[in-house]
């Protein structure tokens, strides 16, 4: 059974029309890349599912639910978790305040989340602000746990991380896939790195879905139209 | 440089010496004086929960300080004529106990604040400032013109209200009264700032949009946080009036409102001492400046502004450097 499903969403963002016709399906514990070039939608599509978006048109569905109208804080006491882009952690929390006023009842708790990232654990005293930008990230990912999603939407998680700090944070997604059956919606362009997680891929193209498939099949033709690649 | 938890000590223990050893040198007036810093500083402590942990600027705290004083004044002024406050449908008669006194300016305080607060939260930035400020003016010419609790002269309580076993007549008995509750009210607000319901607070004034993603209800938490910072303000309203023991519609006026939140300003916005120390400094500058100079706020203003433009963290955050936490 399909966990979020978007049926032919339009949405308007500011005064711009942003979104013409997007759908996207996330299955239980499965792993969806959205994909497309910058300004083709797909941070518009994330503030739809996570309702910061006010008013879409068209189907959106959690869990059997219709949440096209429910405001931000209970989309996410649903179960949509967001990783946003740009990380925003809580700056002047320190990293276990960070993660304490985020919890919510469920599986995850502070123990579990520095089971994931110990770094968390050993900084759990510091301000967030003073944090390294993948400290920041792996914050943003163990608060985003905290309130116990069933489905985690990871904005462009490893954005201008070091090498070596992005592939700590792929790891990591890859760890609680492989763990904890979450169904994750991630946000990326290196196609390399969707390949060790990702179960589908759908593709925007100025506002909608122009492709879905499994990572495997994304062609040379295909890369070359949508993700000038 | 002083750790701010020291320094938060050093100024609870000067409150204390400086009544006591006005005691021994037999100068009450500097009790009294200290009493009412006590008091400034537990309005403002309220103020502080929404202006420094919610990042609410209340223009319109004056109005819970108000209704805490004309609890006392309404409940006093029947205890002290011998006639009810009501009679249909059933029987409320005034009194003169403290205790009693405390919890209707709270509960009297909170139910305002629940209205204002629903109401004014649908709003931010300046809108939210201009809708408390007209409540608390709204209250204020309500008061003016209402006879039966002495209109635009206020009320006069001849004796103060009695606390079961202490003379409150006795300076330094009020004192105490005053200071055990404000040092409760700190260990409470420094409680409630570091619980889940604080640091959402907090979460929420750093970034709205982020608290609601996380599945936190920034109306309804502010909503919360508002109530008991004006019950905190209103209980002060009362301790005030009977410091007084007079009470009047300037309680409600906005330069009250301003006042309290001048006193957060000087001591330091989100610090959990910053009220104390705001209102000591206010209270020792009106008393000494006031004396040299009727316009003394002209000097009042410029400290203000000093503090404004280079001392951001108040006299605590100036004393202590320490970073500014929650805020």
């Amino acid at each position: 059974m399909s966990l979020l499903e978007l049926e032919a969403v339009t949405a308007i963002y500011g005064a711009t029309p942003a979104l013409f016709g997007v759908d996207l399906t996330i299955g239980e514990g499965e792993v969806i890349a959205l994909m497309g070039r910058n300004g083709m939608g797909k941070s518009t599509t994330i503030k739809v599912i996570c309702r910061l978006l006010k008013n879409p048109e068209g189907r959106v569905t959690f869990a059997g639910e219709d949440i096209a109208n429910l405001p931000a804080h209970r989309a996410a006491r649903r179960g949509i978790g967001l990783v946003p882009e740009g990380r925003r952690c809580f700056p002047n929390l320190t990293v276990g305040e960070n993660l304490i006023a985020s919890a919510r009842p469920g599986e995850w708790d502070l123990g579990k989340v520095h089971g994931l990232f110990p770094r968390l654990k050993e900084r759990s005293d510091q301000m967030a602000a003073s944090l390294s930008g993948g400290e920041q990230q792996m914050l943003s990912i163990g608060r985003a746990l905290m309130t116990n999603p069933r489905l985690l939407i990871l904005d462009e998680a490893t954005e201008g991380l070091a090498p070596v700090v992005r592939q700590e944070i792929w790891t990591a997604i890859a760890t609680l896939k492989r763990q904890t059956g979450l169904s994750i919606l991630v946000v990326d362009k290196s196609i390399a790195e969707l390949r060790q997680i990702a179960d589908g891929v759908v593709i925007l193209e100025r506002g909608s879905s122009v492709w879905q498939g499994g990572i495997a099949d994304l062609s040379a033709d295909v890369k070359d139209r949508y993700l000038g690649v | 440089m002083l750790r701010e938890s020291t320094l938060n000590i050093v100024i609870a223990s000067l409150l204390l010496l400086v009544p006591v050893a006005a005691l021994f040198l037999d100068e009450p007036f500097f009790i009294t004086l200290a009493t009412k810093v006590a008091i400034l500083a537990l309005a403002a402590v309220g103020l502080n929960l929404a202006l420094g942990q919610g990042g609410l600027v209340s223009f319109g705290h004056a109005t819970f300080f108000g209704v805490g004083g004309y609890s006392m004044g309404i409940l006093a002024s029947h205890a002290q004529s011998f006639t009810p406050l009501m009679e249909v449908p059933f029987l409320i008669e005034g009194t003169n106990s403290m205790p009693v006194i405390w919890l209707v300016a709270m509960i009297a305080s909170a139910l305002v604040a629940l209205v204002v607060g629903a109401l004014s939260l649908r709003t931010s930035g300046v809108y939210f400032i201009m809708v408390t400020l007209a409540f608390g003016q709204m209250f204020y010419y309500f008061t003016i013109s209402w006879p039966a609790y002495g209109g635009e002269d206020g009320l006069s309580i001849y004796v103060r209200n009695q606390f079961p076993g202490l003379n409150t007549l006795d300076p330094i008995q009020f004192f105490g009264i005053c200071y055990v509750i404000l040092m409760l009210a700190l260990l409470f607000v420094s409680r409630l700032n570091n619980s889940p319901f604080g640091l959402a607070l907090a979460g929420a004034r750093q970034n709205t949009e982020r608290a609601q993603t996380v599945g936190i209800n920034t109306y309804r938490l502010r909503l919360v946080a508002f109530v008991i910072s004006g019950a905190i303000t209103g209980l002060a309203g009362a301790l005030f009036a009977d410091l007084n023991r007079f009470v009047s519609p300037t309680m409600f006026s906005w330069h009250t409102s301003g006042e309290i939140m001048i006193f957060i300003i000087l001591g330091g916005v989100a610090r959990l001492y910053g009220p104390v120390a705001g209102a000591a400094l206010f209270i020792v500058l009106e008393h000494y400046l006031g004396g040299l100079s009727e316009y003394w706020h002209i000097y009042l203003g410029a400290i203000l502004l000093f503090v404004v433009l280079f001392a951001h963290g108040g006299l605590i955050g100036t004393l202590s450097k320490k970073e500014r936490r929650h805020a």
